[in-house]
């Protein structure tokens, strides 16, 4: 079943790479097959058992290279379900929302449904390799998107994004490697490697080998100052390209670090976690600051990413930072419960706004905010979605935003009190988006503003389906935090080992 | 749940529905009567849901519990929220502007968010209902959204008070490290420093939203909404929520020993200094906002002293009065198209129904006696008594400024009108003096409140009761500066010269806007600009710079590869010449051409085997 999942839109890729087939069907072919995928899904959540600490739902595993110990070993926790369930949402947003393309339907539906394939197998995988494949490839889908269904200087973004991010990668097999040499037996097995970590007690090893995973891991997410691939790549990437790109695949570095990072090297963990709690506050106020002098609203968009991907970070970084009594192993858990929320609330909610700066885009081609105004007057249903979209991006209580961050920072500020400066981040935030929402929706109807359409039904269905979902987590956040608490208990826990 | 339970839930959640409706609803002819049907239906729902002390929860985030209690001030404040904001809401449809979908939906929205916040238990659960509220008066106050100035003047309100909000999520975090269950009853139990730092977070938050020193300027800017939401938002939901938080945690505050009499100062000096902005403004609106800032003040003050039953009550009266007075202002405004005290000279006598009620309103304001707000402050001031004598000196002050203040403002509306064009003056919608009349009551009668047998069964504590001596003093304390205050603005008198800079200083409103722009939003904005600089030509050039680097690097090494492939080709060049050499001397035939040979080829072998040795002997 799980297999099916995510293999399913790679065959689907496969079909439609058949020149014959015509476009209107390789539109609607994207959206049933990424349809069927959230319904693939929410039976597996329907389904879903808790596994307990250390082990796997929905396991599958086939030889694949016995010599090098690694096999096709794919399963599913609370934590990697809730992401998958968020990543077949938001390909699904997205299929609807390309309806509408006229540039290559057929090979971006192609394109895509592959890309799902490898989001939906990184946080499948319980084997490194498995991993770091899937890992890879979603770097070459993207990078196709961006070359190929991008805007302005969409080659050299491009390029800049592929070489980066996959430079980073292979910092990140390096790390892989050093703990398939460390381990014994060896083995590239994730459950394995989480039970038994191979390098506790070899001080400088492990905080190396750890070192090469963090250093992958943070190119991915992105965190300063690793994060500069980011804004051109946004820039010039199609609207559901940045949809996928922000929502989806940044998760994939902050995954690693609650799947791979925490539990397979717990004791290098608690020696980089001050590096990682100081790296996550820069990110949160860096992050925030630079978004607040951008013009661009894409580029202030992919900013917001780094200002949310460091709430992350200084969460998992302060999970690290042990103390004394119950008190304090309850403060870390909640902390990464919240970067888990995160995770799955920035998906849903970056990729509303992206898809919401794609309406410009399609419309005007410019993001410039300083070229519109008065749009709430001529478009009041993009103008509601908008707003909606960045009240959850700046935390506001009622959508999802808030429970993660209110999580986070109540966990890490118990433990590790001065990162309360990282609140700032939320009043920066607020600046920053009601910046832009007002520079775009208020103020006399001027500029590109003027004659602007409103957003159609295939346009504000999917945006308002990411943001219905985010309301639902803001309001009633326990059917998911029941996913995330356990395993997220179950991270902080193996890290104190 | 049993039947209470359930309306409790109802009574927060409809109206959040209703609302959210009509802000996405286009133009209907029905929406402002709905709005006021819900209201008015969570309003009546709200007296058995009180009655019956209903109580609801559910799991909420952290092991913390989302719960709605109607224990504590919310027994009279869920009432007096549901009841203003249903009044505001009818006055609110007498105009075409405020009878919009939009505008009805957002006050829903605003007054469900209140309701959240006075009956939540727990951090979490209030943070939602707390946040909501300034995100709410952010719409409502730059509800004109094509005029830039007002939506400026919603984001100053939500930022500052936004700011302040961060002070619950350190709270939040406090309450988590204590190791209690984040709920509201637990704070004060929580050992050692983490209590120091829930009681400072709650406090900071509370003063935000109460429009307390130093954040009391953002209140200024919130006049920039339609006076309906001035309505609200001064008398029962927003400001004066700020004040019930502080009321609701006075134990917390009580627990450290320094918390308290901190807010008690605070709160007296904001009713002292806004008390003295009130007076100097010469906007009817401005002097009401800065008079909500200060009477605010009394009720924080309560907090700090304990006196938690009186806060409440005084909360209430408040709500009543300045609910009454923002309606009458924006009628007035309405039809008279300015809110400045010297164009509505004489409004009072011109619209006498609304003129009566409002004199009411404005001597209850005044605090003289047996109005509401007379016997609540009074109230609020004997416990001060019994606490400090300091702290009760300067609450007189401030109570002889607000006599000042609403007297001021009261000479001005019932003087004779002047003599003017009839075409001026609009029509005041006959709605708004039924409306205001419950108000009126409110604002005449709820000094019982403060009546020993009554105060006794409100929620909370009452330290000190009123002595005799007390309440004629302040009595003949607020008697004396009204009458002085009606002869100088009688007179026209203007401040005398020296103190004109303080005037001016106070009519700004301490210019506290100006300082917070140019202390923190203006470095905030360069430090900004600066850190993108950074990351465009620092930190991404950086980046390509490496790239450029490993590119010429490459180029390097072709260029050596190059020379290698040269060298390489040039050796087997020279020996092919050699070899073809060789061959042309064998094939000569010549016996000492070929012994030259031999002897070079051994000599070469010689030489490779010695140098094979010394490389092998020196390992």
């Amino acid at each position: 079943m799980l297999s099916v999942l995510v293999l399913l839109p790679l065959l689907a890729a496969a079909a439609l790479l058949v020149p014959a087939v015509p476009d209107r069907w390789a539109r609607w072919a994207f959206v049933g097959v990424t349809t069927l995928e959230v319904v693939l899904a929410a039976v597996l959540w329907a389904r879903f058992e808790d596994p307990g600490p250390g082990a796997l739902a929905f396991e599958q595993q086939v030889q694949w290279i016995p010599g090098l110990g690694a096999s096709y070993h794919v399963g599913l926790d609370g934590l990697s379900l809730a992401l998958v369930l968020m990543t077949t949402v938001v390909f699904a947003a997205c299929a609807v929302y390309a309806l509408g393309d006229e540039q290559r339907p057929r090979l971006q539906a192609a394109l895509f449904l592959a890309l799902e394939t490898t989001c939906l197998g990184v946080f499948a995988a319980a084997d490194l390799i498995v991993f770091f494949l899937f890992f890879d490839l979603s770097i070459v889908g993207m990078y196709f998107s961006i070359h190929g269904w991008g805007h302005g200087d969409r080659a050299r973004s491009a390029l800049q994004f592929f070489l980066y991010t996959f430079l980073g990668s292979l910092a990140l097999l390096l790390g892989f490697i050093g703990l398939y040499v460390a381990s014994e037996p060896r083995t590239f097995d994730m459950v394995a490697l989480a039970a038994d970590p191979p390098l506790q007690g070899s001080g400088a090893t492990g905080v190396l080998v750890l070192g090469a995973v963090l250093l992958g891991l943070a190119v991915k997410t992105p965190t300063v100052p690793f994060h500069t691939w980011l804004p051109p790549a946004h820039t010039d990437a199609p609207a559901i390209g940045s949809a996928v790109l922000a929502g989806v695949m940044l998760k994939l570095g902050t995954y690693g670090f609650v799947r791979i990072a925490m539990p397979m090297l717990p004791e290098a963990w608690r020696a980089w976690a001050p590096v990682l709690v100081a790296v996550g506050v820069v990110s949160v106020l860096w992050g925030a600051l630079v978004a607040l002098a951008q013009s661009d609203l894409k580029r202030m968009v992919a900013y917001t990413s780094v200002n949310h991907m460091g709430y992350v970070v200084l969460a998992v970084g302060a999970a690290g930072m042990l103390g004394e009594g119950p008190a304090d192993d309850g403060a870390r858990a909640t902390a990464v419960t919240g970067a888990a929320t995160q995770m799955v609330s920035h998906g849903l909610l970056t990729s509303a706004l992206f898809l919401l700066a794609g309406v410009l885009w399609t419309r005007r081609e410019s993001y410039d905010l300083a070229a519109y105004g008065g749009l709430a007057a001529r478009a009041p249903r993009f103008a509601a979605l908008l707003v909606l979209a960045a009240l959850g991006s700046l935390g506001l209580p009622g959508l999802s935003g808030f429970v993660a961050e209110l999580q986070v920072f109540a966990g890490a500020v118990a433990v590790v009190p001065w990162s309360a400066v990282a609140l700032l981040g939320i009043l920066l935030m607020t600046a920053v988006l009601l910046r832009a929402v007002q520079q775009l929706l208020t103020g006399p109807v001027s500029g590109l503003a003027e004659g602007f359409a409103d957003v159609r039904a295939r346009e504000w269905a999917p945006i308002a389906v990411l943001l219905v979902l985010a309301v639902a987590i803001g309001l009633a956040p326990r059917p998911l935090l029941d996913l995330l608490e356990p395993a997220a208990a179950a991270a902080a826990a193996l890290v104190s080992r | 749940m049993s039947a209470p339970d359930l309306l409790l839930v109802l009574l927060v959640a409809v109206p959040a529905v209703v609302g959210a409706v009509l802000v996405l609803a286009g133009p209907s002819r029905w929406s402002a009567a709905a709005g006021v049907a819900t209201l008015a239906a969570a309003a009546t729902a709200s007296v058995p849901a009180v009655v019956a002390g209903a109580e609801v929860s559910v799991p909420f985030v952290a092991g913390s519990r989302w719960g709605l209690t109607t224990s504590g001030p919310a027994e009279v404040l869920l009432p007096t929220v549901l009841v203003v904001a249903t009044l505001v809401l009818v006055v609110a449809g007498g105009v075409a502007e405020t009878r919009e979908p939009r505008f009805t939906g957002l006050m829903l929205l605003f007054t469900a968010a209140a309701a959240l916040t006075v009956l939540a238990t727990s951090l979490p659960g209030l943070l939602v209902g707390w946040e909501l509220m300034g995100a709410a008066s952010y719409a409502l106050i730059g509800y004109r959204y094509a005029d830039p100035g007002r939506v400026a003047s919603g984001a100053t309100a939500f930022l500052t008070t936004r700011a302040a909000d961060l002070g619950l999520y350190l709270a939040t975090a406090a309450a988590l490290a204590g190791g209690t269950d984040l709920s509201l009853d637990a704070l004060a139990g929580i050992e050692g420093g983490w209590r120091d730092v829930a009681a400072a977070g709650v406090l900071v938050a509370a003063l935000g939203k109460a429009a307390q020193l130093p954040f009391s300027f953002w209140l200024a800017r919130a006049m920039d909404g339609p006076s309906p939401v001035s309505a609200l938002l001064h008398s029962a939901a927003m400001v004066a929520l700020g004040g019930y938080l502080l009321v609701r945690l006075s134990p917390l505050l009580e627990a450290t020993g320094w918390a308290a009499p901190t807010t008690a100062w605070l709160g007296v000096a904001t009713a002292v200094v806004l008390g003295a902005v009130a007076l100097t403004q010469t906007d009817l609106k401005l002097l009401l906002a800065a008079s909500t800032s200060a009477q605010l003040g009394f009720v924080v003050l309560a907090a700090g002293v304990g006196a938690t039953a009186a806060g409440t009550a005084h909360l209430v009266a408040h709500a009543a009065v300045k609910a009454l007075l923002f309606l009458a202002a924006g009628a007035w405004l309405e039809a008279l198209g300015s809110k400045r005290l010297d164009v509505l000279t004489g409004a009072a006598r011109r619209w006498p129904t609304l003129g009566v009620l409002a004199v009411a309103a404005l001597l209850a304001l005044a605090g003289l006696p047996p109005l509401s707000l007379w016997g609540t402050k009074d109230a609020v001031l004997a416990a001060t008594h019994a606490e400090s004598a300091a702290l009760y000196a300067a609450a007189l002050v401030a109570t002889a400024l607000a006599a000042g203040y609403a007297v001021l403002a009261l000479v001005h509306l019932a003087r004779p009108v002047p003599a003017r064009p009839a075409e001026q003056a609009g029509r005041v919608p006959r709605r708004v003096p039924v409306a205001l009349v419950p108000l009126a009551l409110g604002a005449v009668l709820f000094g019982v409140l403060a009546l020993p047998a009554l105060l006794e069964r409100l929620p909370g504590r009452v330290p000190a009761e009123p002595t005799w001596p007390e309440l004629v003093g302040s009595s003949v304390l607020v008697l004396a500066v009204a009458g002085a205050t009606a002869w100088l603005v009688g007179r026209g008198r203007e401040a005398p010269a020296p103190l004109r800079p303080l005037r001016a200083w106070l009519h700004d409103w301490l210019r506290l806007e100006t300082a917070v722009h140019l202390t923190v939003v203006r470095p905030t904005v360069r430090l900004a600009e600066a850190a993108a600089r950074v990351d465009d030509r620092v930190l991404a050039r950086a980046v390509t710079g490496a790239a450029g680097a490993a590119t010429r690097l490459a180029g390097v090494s072709a260029r050596a590869d190059a020379g290698t492939h040269g060298a390489v080709h040039g050796v087997a060049g020279a020996l092919a010449r050699g070899g073809r050499a060789v061959r042309r001397s064998s094939a000569s035939g010549q016996l000492h051409h070929y012994y030259l040979q031999q002897v070079a080829l051994l000599l070469l072998v010689l030489v490779v085997v010695s140098l094979v040795v010394l490389v092998g002997s020196l390992r």
